[in-house]
């Protein structure tokens, strides 16, 4: 049967009294045409949707415009001779509420499209005296046709309870005054665009804290994503060159890094990079400097710092990635580059570079992506700081770090939310712009 | 041999190779370097974060001990055992999910493919930390976030969204030839019969690189944990108690057993990387070939 024609449209035209019913009682379609265990469980979500929604739906609903005006409030008790508070609006658990009744109802339309289009789709079925299949075989075949389903149901129920959810909530909180600042932690109202307003005015002091983090976040995921891959790919030329020996020695030595847990070598770092840390007593020692480097407490040094404690982490990964990519390097393509005479510096800048550029695109947008998103290098290194007095972002904050910070330290939920926003729209951006202009996205086929 | 062998080369050759071999030294030295030192650290007999020394006076294995034994003011065995229990049901559920995922996505067909694997793209470009906080307020609607039901949460928030990591397990399916499925299919087997009985044992390197990671991440997050426990002291994992050793209250007494713990939890994780390595490597260059 034509796809088209099994429409929602179509049902509540043409459909017979039964499909047409099921407009109002879903299921009743599936019950009238033989399937009656399928039509009753959906019957019973419809039944648990009509309960959901006078139990409290249709109350979170009825609150989400206002998020609540009742404050707590203390009054006295006249019988027990004392002040007895009265149970206050949770503007925070309203708005979670009614972010959640907008996802069921969500999903009970779509159930009603799908029963629907589904009920007209067994009418005409019947119609043509075709098989309709049984309970039986539709659970057999979600180990078989559908196997999909069965396989996805969960990770995919996962996905949207704790991410897309949470995800949502927390940008509804970016329209809102949610934030310790004028005492909105328990009541808070929609304000539109105000935090939008306040992040993006230059003269702020907010504004200018946003673009001062910006332009750092910037400047380190380039310099995290390309020293790293540049530095990790001659490193992993050098070893795999014919002349190394010990090539699987040198390897472990990199690899063993990796091994240590990323967030115990970061704090190993700090420790050891502290005024008066392992680094600067060895220094010390040896006499090269009489007073302690300033890692973290300079912000020129702790930006350097933690570029380079990058590189330490960072060159081993990239070094086991390309290993087996640029052995994937068509050897003639040197051969005829050394007929030409060309040395190994203008080889790499005109035949391996370009390769792997090509095809490792992907994966450089992934990278800087999450170097944009670095929370633990900089939150673990310096903290963020130095940060001036005045300011809630460091010199070396990225913005998921002042994120972390305007939302658990300091409780500025709308602010953060904001932060969050901005951060996906730059990193959109930026990944639409370079893959649209990669080589590989433009020319899918081959190199050159 | 030897001998023979080097006369061949060219003066400026050897020369290169020496350099690069120097280079290569130096390297090492700075790579391992961090390393040796907190192996040196763990063992080492005075405490203290700060000392006047680069390497210890004295060598002891008391900082160990006193790891499994002192349960008063950090209690490190209780947080193995939480990371522990965490760790298990996480890789259980995390396995499942992931290669659920993966297989379906790289063996069926069904009209919701595509924009899963876009949907899983634009969720991978906002901040972690941004679903985190709300994760925590919709854990706390749950009454999850108090006494032991921490534990759920943390199992919750680890393996919850595990099915957005599909990439590497569905680059390796990918790579499993379509006619073996289909000589199954003909033999009259369902496709549940395909994915468990031909499609797993096939895939036993991705499966077992999944069991890997999905029971490191407990081991290795710290953020989420410190989020999710706030203050409850019995329900911390590992990385929160390591973490604490080093805040200003603690880190005199407990650095050398921060540098104990280190080593502890790096040993199996060090030794579970270097067997994983060459399935991260052909992931790796499958997704990029794919």
């Amino acid at each position: 049967m034509d796809k088209k024609e099994i429409s929602v449209k179509n049902a509540l035209i043409h459909g017979d009294a039964l499909t047409k019913l099921s407009a109002i009682v879903m299921g009743a379609g599936m019950i009238g045409h033989k399937q009656i265990v399928k039509g009753l469980m959906v019957l019973a979500c419809e039944v648990a949707f009509v309960f959901y929604m006078i139990g409290t739906g249709l109350h979170s609903l009825s609150m989400l415009p206002s998020l609540g005006t009742q404050a707590q409030e203390k009054v006295w008790n006249e019988a027990k001779q004392i002040y007895e508070y009265t149970v206050g609006d949770n503007s925070q658990q309203i708005l979670l509420a009614g972010v959640v009744t907008c996802f069921v109802i969500a999903a009970i339309v779509l159930l009603w499209i799908l029963q629907l289009r589904h009920s007209y789709n067994l009418q005409k079925t019947l119609e043509k005296k075709g098989h309709v299949p049984t309970f039986k075989e539709d659970i057999f075949n979600l180990f078989d046709k559908n196997l999909h389903i069965t396989l996805m149901t969960l990770p995919c129920l996962g996905i949207l309870i704790f991410n897309i959810v949470p995800l949502v909530y927390m940008i509804s909180m970016a329209f809102t005054s949610y934030s310790k600042e004028g005492e909105h932690l328990i009541l808070f109202d929609w304000n539109g665009l105000t935090q939008f307003q306040r992040v993006l005015n230059l003269q702020g002091n907010i504004g200018r804290q946003f673009f001062q983090v910006l332009r750092w976040t910037i400047i380190w995921a380039i310099f995290a994503t390309f020293l790293n891959y540049i530095l990790g790919m001659i490193l992993a030329m050098i070893i795999n060159r014919k002349d190394t020996k010990w090539k699987a020695f040198w390897r472990f030595c990199f690899v063993l890094s990796i091994a240590v847990p990323q967030f115990v070598m970061l704090m190993i770092m700090n420790i050891m990079l502290q005024p008066s840390g392992a680094i600067n007593v060895l220094l010390k020692n040896l006499g090269w400097i009489s007073t302690s480097l300033p890692f973290w407490t300079d912000a020129t040094w702790a930006k350097i710092t933690i570029i380079i404690i990058n590189l330490w982490i960072g060159i081993p990964y990239t070094m086991l990635q390309v290993t087996g990519i640029l052995q994937n390097i068509p050897a003639e393509l040197y051969e005829a580059a050394k007929m030409d005479g060309a040395g190994p510096v203008k080889i790499f800048f005109k035949i391996t570079l370009p390769y792997m550029l090509f095809v490792t695109t992907p994966y450089l947008i992934s990278s800087f992506v999450g170097n944009i998103n670095n929370f633990n290098v900089i939150y673990l290194l310096s903290g963020g700081g130095p940060t001036y007095v005045g300011d809630t972002a460091g010199q070396t904050d990225l913005l998921v770090t002042w994120l972390y910070k305007l939302t658990v330290d300091q409780q500025y939920y709308n602010l953060g939310a904001v932060i969050g926003i901005m951060t996906f729209i730059i990193l959109t951006i930026i990944t639409l712009v370079t893959y649209r202009n990669s080589s590989s996205y433009k020319n899918e086929e081959a190199f050159m | 041999m030897e001998d023979t062998k080097r006369n061949k080369l060219s003066p400026r050759k050897r020369l290169t190779n020496f350099l690069v071999h120097l280079l290569l030294a130096v390297l090492a030295v700075i790579w391992v370097l961090p390393i040796f030192w907190i192996i040196l650290t763990s063992f080492r007999a005075e405490p203290g974060a700060y000392t006047n020394t680069f390497l210890p006076q004295g060598y002891t294995l008391a900082n160990y001990i006193k790891l499994f034994t002192d349960r008063n003011v950090l209690n490190f065995p209780k947080m193995f055992k939480n990371t522990l229990i965490i760790a298990i049901c996480c890789c259980f559920f995390s396995t499942f999910f992931v290669l659920s995922v993966a297989y379906s996505l790289s063996r069926m067909r069904f009209k919701f493919r595509k924009p899963y694997m876009n949907i899983a793209m634009i969720l991978g470009l906002f901040p972690g930390f941004m679903a985190m906080i709300a994760q925590y307020f919709i854990l706390k609607a749950m009454g999850l976030t108090e006494g032991s039901a921490i534990r759920i949460g943390l199992i919750i928030v680890y393996s919850a969204c595990t099915g957005l990591g599909f990439q590497i397990a569905k680059g390796f399916f990918d790579t499993i030839p379509r006619s073996i499925d289909e000589a199954a299919v003909m033999d009259g087997a369902t496709q549940w019969q395909v994915f468990t009985r031909i499609t797993m044992p096939l895939a036993k390197p991705i499966v077992i690189y999944t069991v890997m990671t999905s029971f490191i991440a407990p081991w290795v997050d710290f953020i989420f944990a410190k989020v999710i426990c706030r203050a409850n002291a019995d329900q911390f994992t590992v990385a929160i108690g390591l973490w604490n050793m080093l805040q200003k209250e603690y880190i005199y007494q407990w650095y050398t057993c921060f540098a104990a713990g280190a080593v502890i939890i790096s040993i199996p994780i060090a030794i579970l990387f270097i067997y994983m390595q060459r399935f991260y490597v052909e992931g790796m260059s499958g997704a990029v070939k794919g």
